[in-house]
């Protein structure tokens, strides 16, 4: 192998090296390396993003299902509540009328007695003063024959009489 | 219309594999040895080829560049050549070799330097004969030489190369929320790869950031060499990764790297290691020659994987020219579309490889270790 004068190339290869050496640093590296990093970190961040609004979906949703939770919870609550209410209303709803009609019924009983009583008293009443005129007649009738009269003298006797 | 222009790409690219590697690597041999001697432009079959001349020349540095289309163009660019001598900076062209590697073409400067080229390198004419048997490390027979040669031109190309893709795959950026686009979305991966796999597990979440583009700019940086290096034709093509001093320097970076962060824990491993104190006068010098050995592994691993590719190719060509017959082409056209493809292959393994060990030795490095922990920190490839 021909090496010529080794100083030679040694001295253009190293020149030509440091001076390549930084310019590709300068211009082509270090840019390079920047704007993969860079889009490296954006990628990361990009999927850290996604991460963090997977979970804050998870949690929305979690949340949401906490609230329909609570709200059929509620809306159990409320029924039973308004069940239990219409339960105790009706109840009372109830007695009161058991006790409005019972009432009712005492009262009309005590009218019922008290008109019987006194239909019952004008009856005796009219029984009596029927009577009294019945016997008025009858005596009247009876004593306005002298014989009959007589007869019923001696037989009224007769009986009193046997007493 | 995609599959047919495909089709069309690679019937080209087998046609200058198949035909780019003859006629260049012959004609390289003439314009570099054969020519100068004889003169002759010579058809290639009748001369004798001397295949690990070719394979030298073209895995080596050179002062010229061909620049090469089959059947179009073929041109030799004059490299300017830079010395440092004893008079000062001496600057000219290398066309004032005329060629010539032998030592035979004196080239005066202005300030009266005397030079002469012998194989790519280029000595004080005063100092050496024609025919003198001389090496580029007697340094007190030559200038320095600081000459933008070939392969310096080819990491020129290569940082270009790459500046211009990056420059692109940086526009796909401008909206950083979006995806990438364009070049980017065929870019990132990798660059993400680099992070992911390479950096992250060896250097730790925290510290990693910092050798980033250190890591990539190495990565890229092999891998392009090592693609462009499968082009066969200018101007690309160069055998850049598979020349040492390229090597040694993407090396010495990291055994920079590597030394400059170490922590107390690392010094301490190196020179008061958990063993008994007898055993010391061996282990620490080992520890400190470890220090060396693996950037020195890192450097020999891609120099000979890149540089032993190069020669099987280039090898496979002069196959043609040593058997002397054009039947044993389509064999040789074969062979090197098969290893092409294993090349392909070995360009992104390599690249990773210097990469990871590169991150790895760095990690060990930096690392922090819990008490009592023993780590064991070899690698093998």
């Amino acid at each position: 192998m021909n090496l010529t004068a080794p100083e030679s190339l040694i001295f253009w290869m190293t020149l030509f090296f440091l001076i390549f050496f930084f310019l590709l640093t300068k211009f082509a590296w270090k840019p390079i390396l920047k704007a993969v990093k860079e889009r490296e970190r954006n990628i990361e961040a990009a999927v850290d993003e996604a991460e963090r609004v997977k979970q804050e979906m998870a949690k929305l949703k979690a949340d949401n299902e906490k609230l329909l939770q609570e709200a059929r919870a509620q809306r159990d609550q409320i029924l039973k509540e308004a069940r239990e209410l219409k339960e105790q209303m009706l109840q009372e709803a109830r007695a009161e009328a058991e006790k409005q009609r019972a009432e009712e019924l005492a009262k009309t009983k005590q009218v019922i007695e008290a008109e019987r009583q006194a239909a019952l008293k004008d009856i005796h009443n009219h029984v009596a003063k029927l009577t009294v005129e019945m016997a008025e007649k009858v005596l009247r009738d009876q004593l306005a024959d002298k014989a009959k009269q007589e007869e019923l003298i001696r037989k009224n006797l007769s009986e009193l009489k046997l007493n | 219309m995609k599959v047919a222009l495909l089709r069309t790409v690679f019937r080209v690219f087998v046609l200058l594999v198949l035909f780019s590697g003859p006629f260049s690597r012959a004609q390289e041999g003439h314009s570099g040895h054969t020519e100068a001697a004889t003169g002759e432009a010579g058809h290639a079959g009748h001369e004798k080829v001397d295949a690990g001349e070719i394979v030298a020349h073209h895995t080596g540095d050179s002062h010229e560049y061909l620049v090469e289309i089959p059947f179009l163009l073929h041109k030799t660019i004059h490299l300017p050549v830079i010395l440092w001598t004893d008079k000062g900076l001496s600057i000219f062209s290398s066309a004032r070799f005329k060629g010539d590697n032998e030592g035979k073409v004196v080239v005066t400067d202005d300030k009266g330097n005397r030079f002469v080229r012998i194989h790519e390198v280029i000595y004080y004419a005063d100092k050496v004969k024609p025919g003198d048997k001389v090496s580029a490390l007697d340094f007190d027979k030559r200038p320095l030489d600081f000459s933008f040669t070939r392969n310096a031109l080819a990491i020129l190309i290569v940082f270009g190369l790459l500046f211009l893709v990056l420059y692109y795959t940086v526009k796909g950026y401008r909206n950083p929320k979006k995806l990438p686009k364009g070049l980017a979305g065929f870019m990132e991966p990798v660059i993400l790869f680099i992070r992911d796999d390479v950096a992250i597990p060896n250097l730790g979440k925290d510290k990693y950031e910092k050798f980033m583009p250190y890591l990539l700019t190495v990565f890229f940086f092999i891998l392009f060499s090592n693609l462009v290096g499968l082009i066969p034709f200018a101007p690309f093509g160069h055998n850049l990764t598979g020349n040492i001093l390229v090597t040694f320097v993407l090396a010495v970076f990291t055994f920079i790297l590597t030394t400059i962060n170490g922590n107390k824990h690392y010094w301490k491993e190196i020179f008061t290691p958990e063993v008994p104190k007898a055993l010391w006068p061996i282990m620490v010098p080992i520890e400190i020659l470890s220090m060396f050995t693996k950037p020195f592994a890192l450097m020999v691993r891609l120099f000979a994987n890149i540089l032993a590719g190069h020669t099987i190719m280039i090898s496979l060509v002069a196959l043609i020219f040593i058997l002397g017959t054009v039947y044993v082409s389509p064999v040789s056209g074969f062979f090197i579309i098969f290893m092409s493809f294993i090349e392909l292959l070995v360009a992104f393994i390599q690249a990773y490889i210097f990469t990871i060990l590169s991150a790895l030795f760095i990690g060990l490095a930096i690392q922090e270790h819990e008490h009592g922990e023993h780590h064991t920190e070899e690698t093998v490839h």
